[in-house]
């Protein structure tokens, strides 16, 4: 919590489209910092694990401590938002290939699963309980979920692959709402401090 | 600026998920591999990094396309590779190969001395160097969907870099202070196109992402082009001219994220063995200096 006692989340800006997000959280009206070292996840309500180069992430994860720290952090019940490669970041099970993850979401995600940049996309698909409009989805050098465990629901599909997962306090999009003007899933997402946002 | 353009939404976005990170240049496949062990967010295939092009001279072109295929499977992050000033073909050649971004740079020989390439009619996102704001919103309003302020390409020596990343953040600056009737003279003088300008003088930045190019050798060259608003850096020569490539990347990611703290960049400074050499720009020839192509 900020000092005047209104709730603030925190998004991860070791690399990535942090500032995205923070335009984002802007529009939706809630506090937001940056975050850089696990010491910084004290005092934020929540956080948003941006897009960006997940194999980065997580060097820098090993030389600040972060993994745990994040682990931690969804051990108290704190609501955690990963885009892109914070999708990635979260899973219980990378492909293409193989790599570290926080291990938080019981998922299998594949890497770069639709192409290369030119076959990167811009989509619109469907999010029944969040939206009644087809939600805009930008997909860069997107992953994929290939499996989702018992637990996790599927709130958002795109051609018929889930593209936006659930899993209690834990959100996973594979998608950018970050880069469009649609605040549907950043609200959902705030909605999980509870009151007083 | 881009909301109702999707291809621009996907080029710009790419850049966005690099920003923070460093691009590194590699010349092979195992190059490529030490650079994204070492966190590099992208890495920049070509045939000769900038320090030897100005040694050994002749003409500089695209990278072999084996090369860029055997670095393309080597690793998972982003690949991108040069093509040369207005040369649409080896951007051609380049988008159907597959490569992820397309430096149009000036590193490479120029074919084309009145003419950069139309980049709007590519699927594939491209970034230019600029020295100043009229050179960087030209490039923008050809497409280019990143920027990168030049420095002085292989020369391990930072001075150029900062001369133009200041001099595009003080142009910006003083846009912002403008009448709206003042721009059309403005966009005159810029030689730039005016919805460009009337963007920038209303944001204060550039519609795209602005990197930093061009002699960074240290963790602490890359912690000032951050600090002076640069939003991700390229490392060309200064991580394979150095004595120990693989640790001064590493040292080099890390300052970038953590830019702002003097402690940090002071751990990341010890790592790392001796830098590249560097030359001093100053005593090059006019005719020698990279950063001057482009128009």
């Amino acid at each position: 919590m900020t000092k005047n006692g209104k709730k603030a989340i925190g998004i991860l800006a070791i690399q990535g489209d942090f500032a995205m997000h923070a335009r984002m959280l802007e529009r939706v009206g809630v506090g937001w910092r940056l975050v850089k070292h696990a010491r910084d996840l004290q005092g934020v309500d929540g956080l948003i694990l941006p897009g960006g180069e997940s194999t980065t992430m997580l060097k820098l994860f090993a030389s600040e401590g972060m993994d745990k720290a994040i682990k931690d952090f969804a051990a108290q019940g704190k609501p955690i938002f990963g885009t892109c490669a914070g999708a990635i970041l979260l899973a219980t099970e990378v492909l293409n290939p193989p790599q570290e993850r926080l291990g938080l979401i019981d998922m299998t995600v594949e890497r770069n699963a639709y192409g290369r940049q030119i076959d990167s996309s811009v989509r619109f698909g469907e999010c029944p309980e969040l939206a009644d409009h087809p939600v805009e989805m930008v997909f860069i050098r997107a992953p994929v979920i290939r499996r989702v465990g018992e637990g996790v629901r599927v709130l958002g599909r795109s051609d018929g692959l889930p593209v936006l997962v659930e899993a209690g306090q834990l959100l996973a999009a594979t998608f950018h709402p970050e880069l469009t003007q649609d605040e549907t899933i950043h609200q959902y997402f705030v909605n999980k401090l509870g009151s007083d946002s | 600026m881009w909301e109702n353009d999707q291809s621009m939404k996907l080029k710009v976005g790419l850049a966005e998920m690099l920003k923070g990170g460093v691009i590194m240049d590699v010349t092979s496949a195992e190059q490529a591999r030490i650079a994204e062990e070492a966190g590099a967010v992208a890495v920049m295939a070509l045939e000769r990094v900038p320090a030897d092009i100005r040694k050994e001279g002749g003409v500089a072109r695209m990278a072999s396309i084996k090369i860029i295929k055997e670095i393309m499977n080597a690793v998972t992050i982003p690949v991108m590779a040069k093509a040369r000033i207005g040369h649409f073909v080896e951007a051609q050649v380049l988008e159907a190969v597959g490569v992820d971004y397309i430096d149009e740079s000036e590193v490479l020989t120029p074919a084309d001395e009145e003419h950069h390439i139309h980049k709007k009619s590519f699927k594939v996102p491209f970034v230019c160097g600029a020295r100043n704001l009229g050179e960087a919103l030209r490039r923008i309003g050809e497409g280019a969907a990143m920027i990168r302020t030049k420095g002085e390409a292989g020369s391990g020596n930072i001075v150029e870099a900062v001369r133009h990343l200041r001099a595009i953040t003080r142009e910006m600056r003083h846009l912002t202070t403008l009448r709206e009737e003042e721009l059309m003279a403005k966009a005159k003088e810029l030689g730039a196109p005016l919805d460009l300008v009337k963007w920038v003088a209303e944001h204060g930045k550039l519609p795209v992402p602005n990197f930093s190019a061009g002699g960074i050798a240290t963790p602490a060259d890359a912690a000032l082009v951050m600090q002076l608003g640069a939003e991700a850096v390229f490392v060309g020569s200064g991580i394979f001219k150095s004595a120990d490539p693989a640790q001064r990347a590493k040292a080099i990611v890390r300052a970038t994220t953590h830019y702002n703290e003097p402690q940090i960049v002071a751990e990341c400074s010890e790592e790392v063995g001796e830098a590249m050499r560097g030359i001093d720009v100053s005593k090059l020839d006019q005719k020698e200096l990279l950063q001057t192509r482009g128009w």
